[in-house]
């Protein structure tokens, strides 16, 4: 049995990367702010959480690094050139698979991005 | 362009030049920091202009070189290099530095969250419509005490400041130190600053607070310690009465009901304490300069001058004994 299928066709792959970018963006600022709020009944210390949320986008990253991956091999790994916009099955594909690749690539530096903060935060501001 | 209209503006631009560039100096200015988090913010509004500078330069010199006309056309394989790495890649970089850079100056900006800061001193300030409330915590044997509109600190110590809001939500912020933080009501938010520098500094409300909001503005005078703790001393101890004309006007016409004058009249807390008035740089909250005139102006008819102003008009009582408060309030030191 394969880990992956051979061919992905649904339209729900395209959102993988911006889907992760969400989850990770609500889960940290959520973790953060539920932390910061209970900061005195909770069991663990800031360094914890930080280090808890470094391995949360770690997780994201790589789930996003896979989506492209994914996508890169839907866009055959790069050997067609793009627009893809003949009305052809295989041009669909190719389509979305290189527009899942670009969104892959826009989710990574969006989790990087929120992460940035998640790293140089010094404590919860009372 | 004739040579008239190029005189003309040549003319004019030394003078534009200097009003642009008057703005960058003054008590009121974040481009001549006198505080520690000032001077961090001042260094990333550098930084970001700068940058900016050379990106627009950059963005502009390929606009025009991508207008003129007549030359080889580039591939379509380089053009795709030049927006994926001109386009995506340098702009991804720089912005990251950029949020790295901004997130990691935080810190500095509100270094009272660090564990290696010591516990500063806090002084409350409330804002209040439309006039600032200060209170001074008792220091080394000094009692603490209550002042309006003036705030005094030390140069080279870090204070911490407990800011609330007793009607509608203002905002405390002296340009040249640092800041800005809200003041809601309700809450106590806090904010530290460290003056580096001796001067006399204005800062205004930055929330729109009601009518008078562009009239509600304190000074800030940052002192060496010396002085400060002389300064400390002398408001802690009070006014001794005189037993003059004016202060007794003052009482009599009700003025000691809402206006404290420490050690000379009960204490009143409705209006801003005018204990040592007399040292204060500006009448109504940085209004007006604290002239003897100007007091009186402000006694006959504070909403003239201060729309919305809770304080009522005295117009009601004859001029000479107005100018008999106003010698009262000139003497206050």
């Amino acid at each position: 049995m394969r880990l992956f299928p051979k061919e992905v066709e649904s339209l729900w792959t395209l959102f993988t990367g911006p889907s992760i970018w969400a989850a990770h963006f609500l889960g940290c600022s959520i973790a953060v702010a539920v932390y910061c709020e209970k900061a005195g009944e909770a069991p663990i210390t800031f360094a914890q959480m930080r280090l808890f949320l470094v391995l949360i986008t770690l997780l994201a990253l790589a789930g996003i690094v896979l989506s492209a991956w994914l996508a890169w091999r839907q866009w055959g790994f790069g050997s067609g050139d793009p627009p893809h916009d003949a009305p052809t099955r295989e041009d669909r594909l190719l389509f979305q698979g290189f527009a899942t690749l670009l969104l892959s690539g826009l989710s990574f530096v969006a989790v990087l991005f929120v992460a940035v903060p998640l790293v140089l935060i010094e404590a919860c501001q009372p | 362009m004739t040579n008239c209209s190029k005189r003309k503006i040549s003319g004019h631009l030394p003078i534009a030049v200097s009003l642009v560039l008057a703005g960058c100096t003054g008590s009121q200015s974040t481009l001549d920091p006198a505080g520690q988090e000032a001077a961090e913010v001042h260094h990333l509004f550098v930084v970001m202009v700068i940058g900016g500078g050379f990106i627009w330069l950059a963005v502009i010199g390929l606009l025009l070189h991508s207008c003129r006309g007549q030359r080889q056309t580039w591939s379509e394989e380089g053009a795709g290099r030049l927006i994926a790495w001109g386009g995506v890649a340098f702009p991804g970089v720089v912005l990251f530095a950029l949020l790295v850079y901004a997130v990691w100056l935080m810190p500095s900006v509100r270094p009272w969250l660090a564990r290696t800061v010591p516990e500063p001193t806090q002084i409350e300030v409330t804002g209040e419509q439309f006039w600032w409330r200060i209170r001074y915590p008792a220091e080394d044997g000094v009692a603490g005490f209550e002042t309006s509109n003036e705030l005094r600190l030390p140069v080279g110590e870090r204070v911490a400041f407990s800011l609330r809001a007793a009607d509608v939500i203002h905002s405390f912020w002296i340009p040249s130190l640092g800041g800005k933080m809200d003041m809601i009501p309700g809450r106590t938010n806090v904010l530290s600053l460290l003056p580096t520098r001796t001067g006399v500094f204005k800062a205004p409300c930055a929330e729109f607070c009601g009518t008078s909001h562009t009239y509600m503005a304190f000074s800030v005078v940052v002192m060496e310690r010396e002085a400060y703790d002389d300064w400390r001393r002398k408001q802690a101890s009070g006014h001794q009465p005189e037993g003059s004309e004016g202060e007794r006007l003052f009482i009599h016409h009700g003025c000691a009901a809402c206006h404290s004058v420490r050690g000379t009249t009960p204490v009143a807390a409705l209006g801003p304490d005018l204990t040592h008035f007399a040292e204060r740089e500006t009448v109504g909250a940085g209004t007006l300069a604290n002239t003897r005139e100007n007091v009186g102006r402000f006694i006959r008819d504070p909403s003239a001058i201060k729309p919305g102003a809770q304080m009522p008009a005295f117009d009601m009582v004859p001029q000479g004994e107005i100018a008999a408060i106003s010698e009262f309030l000139a003497g206050l030191r």
